[in-house]
């Protein structure tokens, strides 16, 4: 389904509604969010608010704002990254910068039927280490160019392109 | 510039990701209104990473997802506002008809009461119920697609399949060994394999014959292929023949050849 298609039934905060957004967003948020916390229940918690979050506001996004995965990625890093920011979350912050996403296959006690992921850690491994880094920290952690560039050492003036790169490289292992 | 250097500029990457200003968004979405092809490949941009994010997402457990709907959709009816009426004068003359109705609404609302109570009854059970059924509908899912990803793995033509067949200390146990040369992955379908006894584990070897040398590729810990019993282990690249011994949990370093359940030759 296209966004063109979803949104409609989006707006209406029905059970429906409910159900497409949940179905269609809630892993990969969950994704993400958990590559920031590293605690299951933890992360658990940080999906129930941040789809709180989204329900509350939804009326105010519009296509304007730029994409409704990118608006509803955008909660879910921030809602993320406030709950490691908060005192009471006993967090070891190197872990935010070292471990990537490829470190959430390696650990099985993190998956719960590993099986579901060997198609992927199959193809993920064959990224090459910089894009694992670089898709890592644009994406997942939601780092800006400069950040990016300090972090890993690449010329500010090649991030937006290698990214592209290693995007591409990922599309053609999923073939979209 | 035109379309397709603005696409290999990346930028349209970092729009997906929400890692761009207000005002290079703007012109993103200025080219996307004028370009198909870009539309279609900020489409594909984001299918990627939804996939990626997707895949790499442990399983939301099943208390979460009813916590969140509880939330989001549960206790707060809607409320229908009702607008006072205050022209009283053009109602008059239904007053007398007015009372005889109230009467009938009142032993309406009498039996309407004792009803509810039975209603409502219903209602909580039918909820309770749903709320199990998707319990369950989550559970088959995740049952579906490990079963999908061992059918994958079954269906691939570029498998060779290897059937280790039940040694003397377990006559009728058997396994099978998938070794995909071009991924360069081996699978093993365990099973036939009676359960690991407590504090024991089935250690996968890879074995060169002439002279005869083990090679420990794997080991089939239970908690890693619950329910679909199908193990990734180590890539080989010059097996002759493959084995399976019980060992002692943590595995050994030579196999335990007393305890060889399995063997079977490329």
């Amino acid at each position: 389904m296209t966004q063109e298609e979803l949104l409609p039934q989006i707006y209406k905060k029905d059970d429906k509604a409910f159900t497409l957004l949940y179905d269609m967003y809630a892993k990969s948020l969950f994704g993400v969010i958990f590559n920031l916390i590293r605690d299951k229940e933890e992360a658990e918690d940080v999906l129930q608010d941040t789809f709180v979050k989204i329900w509350k506001n939804i009326d105010s996004y519009n296509e304007s704002k730029g994409r409704f995965f990118t608006w509803i990625l955008n909660i879910a890093r921030n809602t993320a990254i406030d709950k490691l920011r908060s005192k009471n979350f006993n967090n070891n912050q190197k872990n935010l910068s070292s471990d990537n996403f490829v470190h959430i296959l390696d650990d099985p006690s993190k998956i719960n039927n590993k099986i579901d992921t060997i198609g992927i850690q199959e193809f993920v491994k064959k990224l090459k280490p910089k894009c694992i880094q670089l898709i890592d920290l644009l994406f997942f952690k939601g780092y800006t160019q400069q950040e990016a560039s300090d972090e890993l050492e690449i010329p500010l003036g090649t991030v937006k392109t290698q990214n592209r790169n290693c995007i591409n490289e990922l599309r053609n292992l999923l073939k979209v | 510039m035109n379309s397709r250097e603005y696409i290999e500029s990346g930028i349209l990457e970092l729009y997906v990701f929400g890692k761009l200003s207000e005002e290079e968004k703007l012109e993103v979405q200025q080219m996307a209104a004028d370009n198909p092809a870009i539309r279609t490949e900020i489409a594909a941009i984001e299918q990627a990473v939804i996939n990626l994010s997707h895949s790499v997402s442990p399983n939301i457990s099943a208390e979460t997802y009813d916590k969140i709907r509880a939330e989001l959709l549960g206790d707060d009816p809607k409320v229908i506002a009702m607008k006072s009426k205050t022209n009283w004068s053009q109602y008059l003359g239904w007053a007398a008809s007015v009372v005889i109705l109230l009467g009938a609404a009142f032993m309406y609302l009498q039996m309407n009461d004792q009803m509810n109570g039975v209603i409502n009854e219903e209602i909580e059970k039918s909820k309770s119920e749903f709320d199990k059924m998707q319990k369950t509908i989550v559970t088959l899912e995740d049952q579906n697609k490990a079963t999908q990803t061992v059918l994958n793995i079954i269906r691939d033509k570029n498998n060779t399949v290897v059937t280790l067949g039940g040694q003397p200390v377990a006559p009728t146990a058997v396994a099978k060994v998938y070794w995909n040369k071009a991924t360069q992955t081996v699978y093993i379908d365990a099973e036939g394999l009676p359960e690991a006894p407590q504090g024991m584990v089935y250690q996968v070897w890879a074995l060169k014959l002439d002279p005869l040398t083990p090679t420990s590729i794997g080991l089939l810990e239970k908690a890693t292929a619950a329910t679909t019993k199908m193990y990734k282990v180590d890539n080989t690249t010059e097996a002759e023949a493959f084995g399976i011994t019980l060992e002692p949990e943590g595995g050994s370093a030579t196999p335990t050849m007393e305890q060889l359940y399995t063997l079977g030759k490329v």
